[in-house]
């Protein structure tokens, strides 16, 4: 066994990441690590390397307890590893970003041009004809991704981990990382390769560990588990007890369709996708881990362009160019990061409240601070949002309430349609059902909701048809009679067969 | 691309401004030498770069730091003191005297490299600190007043004397300037003071040792500031506790003149040699334009038209830098 890790905790500000999680590596093995988002994948290798430092539990790295208390060591210790944040330094060189620590030397000093050489070097091997002189900021982000992949490479590492690497990486890039790890297999280098296009795991890994909220649920031989087994280990099964508070089966389909999608594509994200929301409906949109949901929810939203396919919004075609077209169509939408989209923390909820508003609250370009208060108070009243004043800073509410205020931020602007990316995540489980309930509520009103989820007990509980996407493409729309765990565990695990 | 920008191996956009550095500084040259008579004499050169040595080494300290990412205020403070220090041992040696001054400065950048890195301070505040902390350790060991050096063991040498025609102190920083492109540019720990610069938390995942080597800038920026106190001692022949005020100021703009972001990861020691020399330039000017007689200017005003000269320069360099990104700015 190259590598161990046994019972790994870890919180983050008294929040668990990671709750005895476990990772086994054999001597040239390529190990598939899977898992939801958040699952603590990522959380779990920076463990590994040193970049955390872990609250419990115990590593073994060839035969002997490690604690690495920075990235360096493990590093020195034969670990190389390629974040899921490609971690190069932007403003160097491309050869410098390769071989920064570990810089060829001639008297002392840094041989420059065997430096060069060898980068241009690793790099034709990887069919990557580039300037390794110029920075890499100016460079795609597939070229930086295979620039990380090569220094990972170059280290003569024993064990290489490699966090979501062909996220952005096309087809062609695909394969030749996958030769590349071939060669260091037969080199005897172990690999743990995170991913979730479950396809390339199968092509590639010997055997799997599957993780879920912070635990690992399964490990076994790749051979020995089917994808459909997969993908309920990393999605689990317990469902929680929610209340079903989505429509009468039939009753929705005869309302009016407020949006509805067909064959839209852009990018390689959105390949061919096709849904429907109609008015007083929650629809939902499941899929696993980059199958395309936000990227769909960007191109109905305008902030991505759509380049194939229609998107019509009340019968009539629209082609946004921006958000503020969508907004003024009566499209919101709450973005999934809210912590990166969505709120400022350290304005008050008032403020955080009504900045999609602010420009129609001024009169003379002043704020109306009398409307402001007013449509506040509404809103806090109607979503019970639990705040000592509005004057309160978001920051210092919980979770959920923080996304009520994020609900009321585009409630205030009489939307037609809301789309809700995720719109439980990192809530308690009270909250997520109170959340759920409100949306039910403002659809029973007459809005559209476009629910993206990835927790199949909040889309069988709340969603009157469900559209699952893979690999960018819809491929099922379940309406709420045929709608079942088993059901939609058999559509999202299409993209394997 | 125009092949004699490529033959200068203009990469970055921070080259550009480099090379506008280089260029304003013989234009300032040129204009002085057209105006004034005396202003390309022996005599101006040498004391110009006689005394303008001592800015050149803070500022080099100060590039290094900056292109961490970090900042330095505690330099002028440190000079001071080092002076103070160098003038109590000149009379022991000449040489307890230089390496005494310099270990004070060192001292004081090995507390700063220490609040940064360990106890995770901001630069600025933790720098802000020692700044003030040194000035009182100097009044304090100056009781107050400037200390006379030693004129018997040599000490005024390293100041005041020449070797082979040209200012010890000019000696000195042209040595530590290329020694300062050497580690910059040849150096491992080099290119790893600018990766720190654009991202200190991806250069620690990439495996290097930040807080070493961000330790080892600001000790080295301490040394360097108490190397400029050794020579202020010695050129003026007193150790000057309420010197150098301003000076972390002086360095500061010298740097960002020299095409260094505030923001870390780009630098070059080339530029920012260029840049100290063309700040000191501006202040030669400014005596030359009173020395003519015609207007006189007072040192409220001179400090004036530095402000608006580094201002201009500046607002020139964002804009070069900018048509060649299409977006950076200072
Ligand atoms: N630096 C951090 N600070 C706070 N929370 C974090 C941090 N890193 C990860 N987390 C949290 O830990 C959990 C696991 O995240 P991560 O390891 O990134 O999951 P994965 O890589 O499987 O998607 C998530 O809930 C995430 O929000
Ligand atoms: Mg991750």
């Amino acid at each position: 066994m190259l590598l161990s890790m046994q019972g790994i905790c870890k919180s983050f500000n008294g929040i668990p990441a990671l709750r005895a999680a476990s990772l086994e590596v054999g001597e040239a093995e390529v190990m598939a690590l899977v898992g939801q988002n958040g699952a603590g994948k990522s959380t779990l290798i920076k463990i590994l390397t040193g970049a955390y430092r872990r609250d419990e539990g115990a590593v073994a790295f060839a035969g002997e307890d490690v604690s690495f208390s920075m990235p360096a060591e493990s590093q020195a210790r034969g670990i190389a590893t390629i974040y899921q944040e490609i971690n190069l330094a932007p403003q160097r060189s491309v050869a410098e970003n390769i071989y920064l620590s570990r810089e060829p030397r001639r008297f002392g000093l840094i041989d420059r041009s065997a430096m060069r050489e060898r980068a241009a070097a690793v790099l034709r091997t990887f069919n990557l004809e580039i300037d390794v002189d110029q920075p890499v900021a100016g460079f795609s982000a597939a070229t930086r991704q295979m620039v990380a992949i090569a220094r990972a490479v170059t280290q003569k590492a024993r064990l290489v981990i490699m966090d979501e690497p062909t996220s952005s990486l096309d087809e062609r890039e695909v394969a030749i990382l996958f030769d590349t790890i071939r060669t260091l297999k037969r080199g005897g280098v172990s690999v743990v390769f995170i991913g979730h296009r479950l396809d390339e795991l199968y092509r590639i890994c010997d055997k799997v560990t599957i993780m879920r909220d912070g635990k690992t649920v399964a490990t076994a031989a790749m051979a020995d588990m089917p994808k459909l087994a997969l993908v309920r280990h990393m999605l689990g099964k317990e469902l929680a007890a929610f209340e079903a508070i989505a429509k009468d089966a039939d009753e929705g389909e005869r309302r009016p369709v407020r949006l509805s999608v067909e064959n839209a594509g852009a990018g390689v994200r959105v390949r061919n996708v096709s849904l429907t929301v109609r008015e007083g409906e929650i629809s939902g949109l499941a899929g696993l881990l980059g199958s395309g949901r936000t990227e769909t929810a960007n191109l109905i939203f305008g902030a991505d362009r759509l380049q194939r396919g229609e998107i019509r919004f009340d019968g009539e075609v629209r082609s946004y160019r921006q958000p503020a077209d969508a907004i003024a169509d009566g499209i919101g939408l709450v973005a999934e990061d809210r912590k990166v989209d969505g709120i400022i923390p350290d304005m008050s909820i008032r403020e955080n409240m009504t900045l999609a508003l602010l420009p129609k609250l001024a009169r003379a370009g002043i704020v109306d601070r009398a409307r402001q208060d007013e449509i506040v108070a509404r809103y806090v009243t109607a979503l019970g949002i639990k705040c000592t004043s509005p004057d309160q800073p978001i920051k210092e509410l919980s979770g959920g309430n923080q996304q009520k205020v994020l609900l009321g931020r585009w409630l205030c602007t009489d939307p037609k349609l809301l789309i809700v990316d995720e719109p439980t995540r990192g809530i308690d489980i009270g909250a997520k059902s109170e959340i759920l309930r409100l949306l039910r509520r403002l659809a029973d009103e007459g809005l559209g909701v476009l629910m993206i989820s990835s927790e199949l007990e909040e889309l069988l509980a709340a969603a009157d048809r469900v559209t699952v996407l893979s690999d960018g493409t819809s491929v099922a729309v379940l309406p709420r009679r045929e709608l079942s765990e088993a059901a939609l565990f058999a559509a999202m695990a299409h993209q394997v067969e | 691309m125009n092949p004699l920008l490529k033959a200068l191996t203009l990469k970055s956009p921070g080259d550009m401004a480099r090379l506008g550095v280089i260029l304003a500084l013989f234009g300032l040259i040129l204009f002085g030498a057209l105006r004034y008579e005396n202003f390309l004499s022996q005599y101006n050169i040498l004391s110009f770069l006689r005394y303008n040595s001592m800015f050149a080494l803070i500022a080099l300290g100060m590039a290094f730091v900056i292109m961490t990412g970090g900042i330095d205020l505690s330099v002028g403070g440190t000079a001071a003191m080092a002076s103070v220090v160098a003038a109590l041992l000149s009379p022991y040696h000449w040489a307890a005297g230089l390496f005494g001054g310099i270990a004070a400065g060192l001292a004081v950048g090995a507390l700063n490299g220490f609040t940064v890195t360990v106890m995770r301070i901001q630069p600025f505040i933790a720098t802000l600190a020692t700044m003030l902390a040194a000035y009182g350790t100097g009044l304090l060991l100056a009781g107050n007043q400037s200390v006379s050096v030693s004129y018997d063991s040599g000490f005024t040498a390293i100041g005041q004397d020449d070797f082979l025609g040209f200012p010890i102190p000019a000696w000195i920083a042209l040595l530590v300037y290329v020694a300062g492109w050497l580690v910059l540019e040849r150096l491992p720990v080099g290119r790893h003071v600018l990766a720190i610069g654009d991202g200190e938390a991806t250069a620690a995942l990439m495996g290097l040792k930040v807080r070493r080597t961000l330790a080892a800038v600001y000790i080295g920026s301490g040394a360097l500031a108490g190397l400029a106190g050794v020579i202020l001692a010695s050129q003026f022949g007193a150790g000057q506790p309420t010197e150098g005020v301003g000076w972390e100021l002086f360095a500061i703009a010298s740097v960002v003149v020299g095409g260094t972001l505030l923001t870390g990861g780009s630098g070059s020691v080339g530029a920012t040699l260029a840049g100290a020399l063309l700040l000191a330039m501006v202040f030669n000017i400014l005596n030359f334009e009173n020395g003519l007689g015609w207007i006189s200017l007072s040192a409220y005003w001179q400090s004036v038209i530095r402000g608006g000269f580094l201002l201009i320069v500046v607002v020139l360099q964002a804009r070069l830098m900018s048509r060649r990104t299409g977006e950076e700015r200072v």
